[in-house]
């Protein structure tokens, strides 16, 4: 191909398509042979159907100005006259083009990766200076979700939260993962009466993390191993599938008879009553009746009044 | 005299199939129980399921419960294997209630026979079930059908006979 010349951005006829027109100049003697070993025309026009042709006008010229095809060697040999009757226009520029984009694209991606740590980093530093503030503040704050929330995220550790990519993924990070478990739920547990639905964990950790989320499959797999890591958690699974997290040191079995001693002051109990009177949520709630009708400590009276537990009668009258 | 019912009877779970087995076995027996008793009290000795499950032993109108089909018919199945009931059809619609078995019933009669000294008599069984003599007798009125099967029972113990006469069939004591 003859060197480029010049380059005019045909914009004249309004119906037809944009078009290109590229000047040639007479190609020198020494010039290795193109596609096309002769012409008798000194230009070409590239035709853009839809759009690209103001993008692809501006790399050109800029190609064009900074010839960088005399500079960079020849991608592959030029094809012989024989092959070069194909039509296809084939240039090391264009090629050149293309690698150029793929390596900005590149680069924009790997910017904005490191955008995102830089706003993890900022996130954590504005963590820690509020939590710093309530510290100096101590007094004036009075007791809220927030306050916890945050003193949660210190408990945390936030700095490092414990990722994949520190710890990879499989068995050592879910042990990693287990280990902190057992350091945050200690005192919301307590605060609870020994128990918590694994939802609630869930919540509770992932919004104390805000970023690098846990997956419920890890949290699970996290809490399997509280019992083989000695830690004075269990993760538990009553027979409706419900999982929960207790204290080791919480005995389901000895709240049964607390439970037994609730029903039979009232004489009967629902779920939500029962909810109420402890303080518990529902889901728990009914899973310690459960629990005590499994014991035969309760019966049931299922009506379309709802579902009430009644002390088992038939085991204590004759 | 008025039937007594049992304090389950007012006790809501009493109503409800309860899901603990051991629990489920103590509630299931005293369903048999009541249901025999109220039937040896007003004197049923054959049951229609439908209508069962509306009369007041199954349905306790005043503490708003009733014992669900399913219940009725699981607690039909442990009177039948306990040899209290007897389907009349495949489809379970109707039923012989056994409150006192005819091995039992058998007992009785021959213990009235034997205390009168009517050994080696012949019975007719109207006599036996309509007569003067038997007024005062548990098995007074008891229905045909359970009179032969107890009668049949005394038979495999040697203790009876049973005889066809002209105008029906009678029973001779041993």
């Amino acid at each position: 191909m003859a060197i480029l010349s010049s380059l005019i951005y045909d914009r004249t006829s309004p119906l037809s398509c944009a078009k290109i027109v590229v000047h040639l100049h007479a190609s020198p003697a020494n010039k290795e042979p193109g596609p096309y070993q002769q012409s008798k025309f000194s230009y070409f026009k590239l035709s853009f159907k839809e759009h690209g042709q103001i993008e692809f006008f501006r790399r050109l010229t800029e190609e064009l100005s900074q010839k960088r095809w005399e500079s960079t060697p020849m991608s592959q040999p030029i094809p012989t006259a024989t092959n070069s009757q194909t039509g296809r226009t084939r240039a090391v520029g264009i090629v050149g083009i293309e690698r150029k984009i793929e390596e900005r694209r590149k680069e924009t991606e790997k910017i904005s990766q490191s955008k995102l740590m830089v706003k993890a980093k900022e996130m954590v530093e504005l963590s820690r200076s509020i939590a710093n503030k309530i510290k100096d503040k101590q007094g004036d704050i009075t007791e809220d979700e927030t306050i916890r929330f945050k003193s949660y995220l210190l408990s945390m550790g936030i700095a490092n939260p414990v990722t994949r990519e520190t710890h990879g993924s499989g068995t050592h990070y879910h042990l990693q993962l287990a280990k902190q478990l057992g350091d945050i739920l200690l005192a919301p547990l307590e605060e609870r009466g020994g128990m918590m639905a694994l939802t609630e964990v869930y919540c509770l950790v992932n919004r104390a993390r805000g970023m690098e989320l846990l997956s419920p499959e890890d949290l699970v797999n996290a809490c399997k191993m509280f019992e083989s890591l000695k830690q004075p958690l269990r993760l538990r699974i009553f027979d409706s599938g419900v999982m929960v997290v207790q204290l080791q040191s919480h005995s389901e079995e000895e709240m049964i008879s607390s439970a037994l001693d609730n029903v039979t002051d009232k004489g009967s109990l629902t779920a939500e009553e029962f909810a109420k009177l402890l303080g518990l949520s529902v889901l728990l709630s009914k899973e310690r009746l459960l629990l005590a009708e499994k014991m035969g400590h309760l019966c049931r009276d299922d009506s379309v009044e709802g579902l009430r537990f009644y002390p088992n009668l038939f085991n204590s009258q004759a | 005299m008025s039937f007594e019912w049992p304090w389950q009877y007012n006790f809501p779970p009493f109503f409800t199939l309860q899901p603990n087995v051991d629990t489920r076995q103590k509630q299931l027996a005293a369903w048999c129980s009541l249901a025999l008793s109220y039937c040896r009290h007003h004197k049923l000795y054959t049951l229609d399921i439908m209508e069962a499950q509306e009369s007041p032993v199954f349905n306790h109108k005043n503490i708003d419960r009733k014992l669900s089909m399913e219940a009725i018919l699981i607690v039909f199945e442990e009177l039948r294997k306990k040899g209290n009931l007897e389907w009349l059809d495949k489809n379970k619609t109707r039923c012989l209630v056994m409150w006192r078995r005819p091995e039992e019933w058998g007992k009785l009669i021959y213990q009235w026979v034997s205390q009168n000294g009517m050994v080696n008599t012949v019975f007719t069984l109207y006599e036996l079930i309509n007569g003067d003599d038997t007024e005062r007798e548990e098995f007074h009125g008891l229905e045909d059908w359970m009179l032969i099967r107890s009668l049949q029972a005394l038979q495999m113990d040697g203790k009876a006979e049973v005889i066809s006469m002209d105008d029906g069939k009678g029973v001779k004591f041993f």
